[in-house]
């Protein structure tokens, strides 16, 4: 049986709270700034929503339950999502489903966390029980050796090199250029990317994430209610999920999306030529090579060459990460889940201001997350579309 | 004066000094080392309670534990399987008077000099009292041989046949108690000689000794500060209930030479 | 190729000793497993008792059948490296001290994939033993090391930064008389001790074997007695700053049962061992754990000789195995104790050893320089319990199985 679409839902009011390095603020503040942004740009108040999703690593020891009373929310319908990188695609699918059945009719998606000084280490090494057991006792300072490992085994088997992976991060660097609030401002080199300081080979300080402070959000609503508030809206055309795929396989060199690729492009009705810009899940540039490969837009193994023969940035040929992504804008924790998410839904509304691609329409944002072991176990993937 | 404010003046003046004969209590002293199949003599030690610390902020203090046989010690008549019916044979029923008395030394310093298994004879015995005249009824009798001038191994001097030190011979013993001595000692680890247990009987100052109700001392020291006769012995054990010994200190009163 | 470690130069004494930081120690119950198996130098994992599936890592239930029956078993120790880091930054302070730091996937021949130290010597993409070992937190970690023997390979700085080996160290032997005593000293020296201290309780009785220890290079007798607290005092003011390692052998062996012995040998085997132990940690245990990462010859290990019936009870030894039975808790206590500061407590089970007190046993009996070996070895593998002699392999292998049934075996003696 084929599976329902998302017609008649929508999202609309995307809002990003700038993201600072550190910050002596809780989650609770960045959750409730990103909320208030969103619910001011669709002109509405905290008693507006009835439904509310929240994903996030630092509220312990709080759950959503306790920030419904602690924003005073009264939502009937209330998400945690504890997805890490693929918590946007998740959260919306959730609101999604809820709005189309009427258990909700306008659902709040939240991802924010703090970083405290020494609060990324904290937050390692109690990420997981495997974690704990198998991983962060190995002198892995997070998932920058599991990444290596993967990085490694990829580019013994696949022949990719880091100048391949330098070309991801470096167009990443322009388009953050062009977005005030990304933490990195100066241009990057694929000199500066060649040799930077290794952290953990291959891998070096250009392929990671500055890990920060920071919230998003977005609203889900149906579509005859962003047309009452008068919002720009961007419409679902399709999505997938998948957890712990290919469980077998000893290094994980391909995400869950292989396994339910053929089901996105058919529900969306496109395939990859047809997207304007994509936003991967960009933790590390092979990550991102490793979705481009899973959601079609080229065999596996060619992810790096397929890459490396585009042009990356906001004006080019393949907009990928118009916002500087991670990579450049900075990883707020569980936002880094929603922060292409946002970026898309601007984008397809034309509302990207600094950062938008011309004339975009369609646009397919990934998510990946939670490294509970030796690889990310989260897999989320939609295509999102402004309305014709 | 009074005998006793006759003493006390000549304490005062120095006419009368006090020799210390006992050996300092240490945890690093030797005690006798019996067969190993035997109970052994406990070592002396100190656990210190509290030394102005967490433990007790204002003052120091130690628990011990110990033999009674440990150090500079005495010998009860009961420590003896001969002398285990005498009546008030334990420290806390011997009659203090005997704590307290005249003491004969006899020098066998040269001869233990020579001979580490150095026997004392009822022959020393009668050479010192030609020279110093009888050894009085009550009299405690020490054997000077110098031995508390040796240290660690030497001290016991044990070898694959037992330990080699002086001590007196049955018959010496025999003439002592002869003479109505109060009790013997000596400046080894035992009364005994370190290869008594060959003598018949075998440890005879413990035998022949304790089985007529005298007393024992060993270990002692400076003795050689001490004259042939004519001093005064203190040596009272701590009151221990059904006592069998117990360390003390070991106190001489000698006069003066003016 | 491992660089052999030099001898490390003289202290600065001006310079502050660094505190000593450990791995991350915090474990499920189930990873506990680890390190018991890593604690005897076995290489174990849990595998499913209904379908077979080898689980990593532990787990509480099977990924393949949900089956919650896992026990521990022996698995073949063969692996591939798969993939490898070398990292250069790390927050934890720990591996931040000790960079770089190899690390990698590798593929057990067991079936499971595992991250793992990997050893300097092992290629790229090599077959590997992989083998379980204590960290310095105290918890098994697996670590992929060369399939044959390399030169010097125990002077890899992974496994010098979680071992014990006694190589370059000092080491203090409690008790010269025991009579494992010469043979131990030997061991180490040829294990590469930079020295041996031997303490030596009442120098007022004979020691036969003392001019034979006195003539051997780095080799010294100190006075040490620990039943008397003073002495452990005076000893520890004197060379507690350079004991890396130390054994304490001290113990008071005699035959008796609860009514047959007497209170007086009780009291010694306990002043001996049990309390004579925590006289030597009061004294030596502050330095040992402050200086557990002070260079080449950091301080390492305390090692306690046990009698091997201390797992249970001897009624033919009631006293001396009590007396073992509480200095092992005692010592397990220790353990958690030293752990803070990176200092592996070592139990060695001796079985009835070839001495004066076991001379009416039959045999088998621990021969002195077969318990010698088998201390070295538990220090040079890291290990945390080494059963000595036949004897106690079979006591601990029948506690490990059924300690109700043992104490009810013991009733006839070892």
């Amino acid at each position: 049986m084929a599976r329902q679409g998302y017609d008649g839902v929508v999202l609309a009011a995307p809002f990003t709270e700038p993201y600072t390095r550190f910050s002596n603020e809780t989650a609770h503040w960045w959750i409730a700034r990103a909320l208030r942004g969103s619910l001011r740009a669709a002109g509405l108040t905290p008693r507006d929503i009835d439904g509310f999703a929240v994903a996030s690593f630092t509220l312990f020891p709080d759950t959503p339950v306790a920030l419904t009373q602690h924003l005073g929310l009264s939502p009937r319908w209330l998400d945690s999502v504890p997805m890490g990188g693929a918590s946007g695609i998740v959260a919306l699918r959730r609101a999604a489903r809820a709005v189309q059945a009427g258990d909700a009719e306008i659902v709040a998606c939240v991802a924010g966390d703090t970083n405290p000084i020494d609060g990324f280490r904290k937050l390692l090494s109690a990420f997981s029980r495997f974690s704990l057991d198998a991983s962060y006792p190995y002198g892995y300072g997070g998932p920058n050796a599991s990444f290596a490992l993967l990085m490694d085994r990829y580019m013994t088997e696949y022949g990719a090199s880091r100048a391949d992976f330098g070309h991801i991060a470096i167009a990443q660097r322009d388009n953050a250029l062009r977005n005030p609030h990304a933490l990195m401002k100066k241009p990057l080199s694929l000199d500066d990317y060649l040799t930077a300081r290794p952290i953990a080979e291959p891998i070096a300080l250009y392929d990671c994430v500055m890990p920060c402070a920071g919230a998003e959000a977005f609203l889900v609503m149906s579509e005859d209610r962003a047309r009452a508030l008068n919002l720009p809206f961007a419409r679902i055309s399709g999505t997938i999920e998948r957890h712990n795929a290919f469980a077998d396989d000893p290094i994980q060199l391909r995400g869950g999306w292989a396994v339910d690729v053929d089901e996105l492009w058919q529900m969306a009705g496109m395939g990859p030529p047809d997207m304007d810009l994509v936003q991967t899940y960009d933790d590390y540039p092979v990550i991102s090579a490793l979705q481009f490969e899973d959601l079609g837009f080229c065999p596996k193994g060619e992810g790096a060459a397929f890459l490396a023969a585009r042009d990356l940035t906001i004006t080019g040929d393949l907009p990928h990460n118009t916002s500087g992504g991670q990579l450049s804008a900075g990883q707020a924790g569980a936002a880094g889940g929603f922060i292409g998410l946002t970026e898309a839904i601007r984008q397809v509304t034309r509302t990207a201001g600094p950062t938008q691609v011309a004339d975009a329409a369609r646009a397919l944002v990934s998510g990946f997350g939670m490294i509970n072991f030796d690889r990310g176990l989260c897999s989320a993937a939609c295509v999102l579309e402004a309305p014709s | 004066m009074t005998p006793l404010a006759t003493l006390t003046e000549a304490l005062a003046s120095g006419r009368v000094r006090v020799i210390d004969l006992t050996h300092t209590l240490d945890p690093d002293f030797p005690v006798i080392v019996l067969p190993a199949e035997f109970g052994q003599c406990a070592r002396f030690r100190m656990d210190e309670v509290s030394a102005y610390d967490h433990r007790g902020p204002a003052w120091k203090w130690h628990n011990l534990s110990m033999s009674e046989h440990t150090g500079t010690h005495f010998d009860a008549p009961i420590h003896w399987v001969t002398g285990r019916d005498v009546a008030k044979g334990s420290t806390d029923a011997i009659d203090p008077a005997a704590f307290v008395g005249p003491v004969c030394v006899i020098d066998c310093a040269q001869g233990a000099a020579e001979n580490e298994d150095f026997i004392l004879e009822p022959a020393h015995i009668a050479a010192w009292e030609a020279e110093h005249g009888p050894i009085p009824p009550g009299a405690w009798v020490l054997m000077r041989t110098d031995w508390s001038h040796r240290h660690g191994a030497a001290y016991l001097n044990l070898k694959d046949d037992g330990a080699h030190s002086p001590g007196p011979s049955p018959a010496a013993i025999r003439a002592l108690l002869a003479r109505g001595i109060t009790g013997f000692g000596t400046e080894c680890v035992g009364t005994d000689a370190g290869q008594a247990a060959h003598f018949d009987p075998p440890y005879p100052a413990h035998a022949l000794l304790h089985g007529a109700g005298k007393y024992g001392l060993q270990c002692l020291r400076n003795l050689d500060q001490l004259p042939p006769r004519g001093a005064v012995l203190i040596c009272p054990p701590l009151k221990i209930k059904g006592g069998t010994g117990s360390p003390l200190r070991v106190l001489a009163l000698v006069e003066e030479t003016p | 190729m491992t660089q052999p470690l030099a001898p490390p130069p003289k202290k600065n004494p001006a310079r502050r000793t660094p505190v000593p930081t450990l791995p991350p120690a915090i474990r499920s119950r189930a990873a506990l497993g680890l390190a018991l198996a890593a604690a005897q130098g076995r290489f174990q994992l849990q595998t499913c008792t209904d379908c077979g599936a080898v689980q990593y890592p532990p787990r509480d239930a099977c990924h393949r059948c949900l089956s919650t029956a896992l026990v521990w078993q022996d698995q073949p120790r063969g692996a591939q490296l798969l993939a490898e880091t070398t990292i250069h930054a790390s927050p934890d302070p720990y591996f931040r001290e000790r960079l770089p730091w190899r690390a990698g996937t590798v593929q057990l021949d067991a079936g499971p994939v595992a991250l793992a130290h990997i050893h300097g010597d092992v290629a790229r993409g090599a077959r590997t033993r992989t083998a379980l070992m204590l960290d310095r937190a105290g918890q098994g970690v697996l670590v992929a090391l060369p399939e044959q023997e390399t030169p010097h390979m125990q002077d890899d700085p992974a496994l010098r930064a979680m071992g014990t080996h006694p190589s370059h160290r000092r080491i203090l032997i409690t008790d010269a008389r025991a009579p494992e005593a010469p043979a131990l000293t030997r061991a180490l020296l040829d294990a590469g001790a930079a020295h041996v201290f031997l303490g030596l309780a009442e120098r007022w009785r004979p020691f036969p074997a003392q001019p034979t220890l006195e003539a051997m290079k780095n080799v010294t007798l100190h006075p040490l007695d620990v039943t008397d607290a003073d002495s452990v005092i005076d000893l520890a003011g004197s060379i507690g700053g350079k004991v890396d390692i130390l054994i304490n052998n001290a113990r008071h062996i005699r035959p008796g049962g609860v009514i047959t012995g007497t209170i007086h040998d009780a009291s010694d085997a306990l002043q001996k061992g049990a309390l004579g132990l925590m006289r030597l940690a009061h004294a030596f245990g502050p330095a040992l754990s402050a200086r557990g990462a002070d260079g080449v010859n950091s301080a390492a290990a305390w090692v306690t000789v046990l009698p091997a019936q201390s797992l249970a009870h001897d009624p033919g030894f009631a006293a001396s195995t009590a007396a073992g039975a509480a200095t092992r808790a005692l010592s397990l206590s220790l353990r958690a104790e030293l752990r803070a500061g990176g200092i592996r407590v070592l139990h060695v089970h001796a079985g009835p050893i070839d001495d004066d007190w076991h001379q009416p046993l039959p045999p088998p009996k621990l021969a002195p320089n077969a318990l010698a070996r088998a201390i070295v070895q538990g220090l040079e593998q890291g290990l945390e319990e080494v059963h000595a002699g036949d004897v106690a392999r079979d006591i601990a292998e029948r506690f490990a199985q059924n300690p109700a049934l043992l104490a009810r075996e013991m009733e006839g003696g070892a």
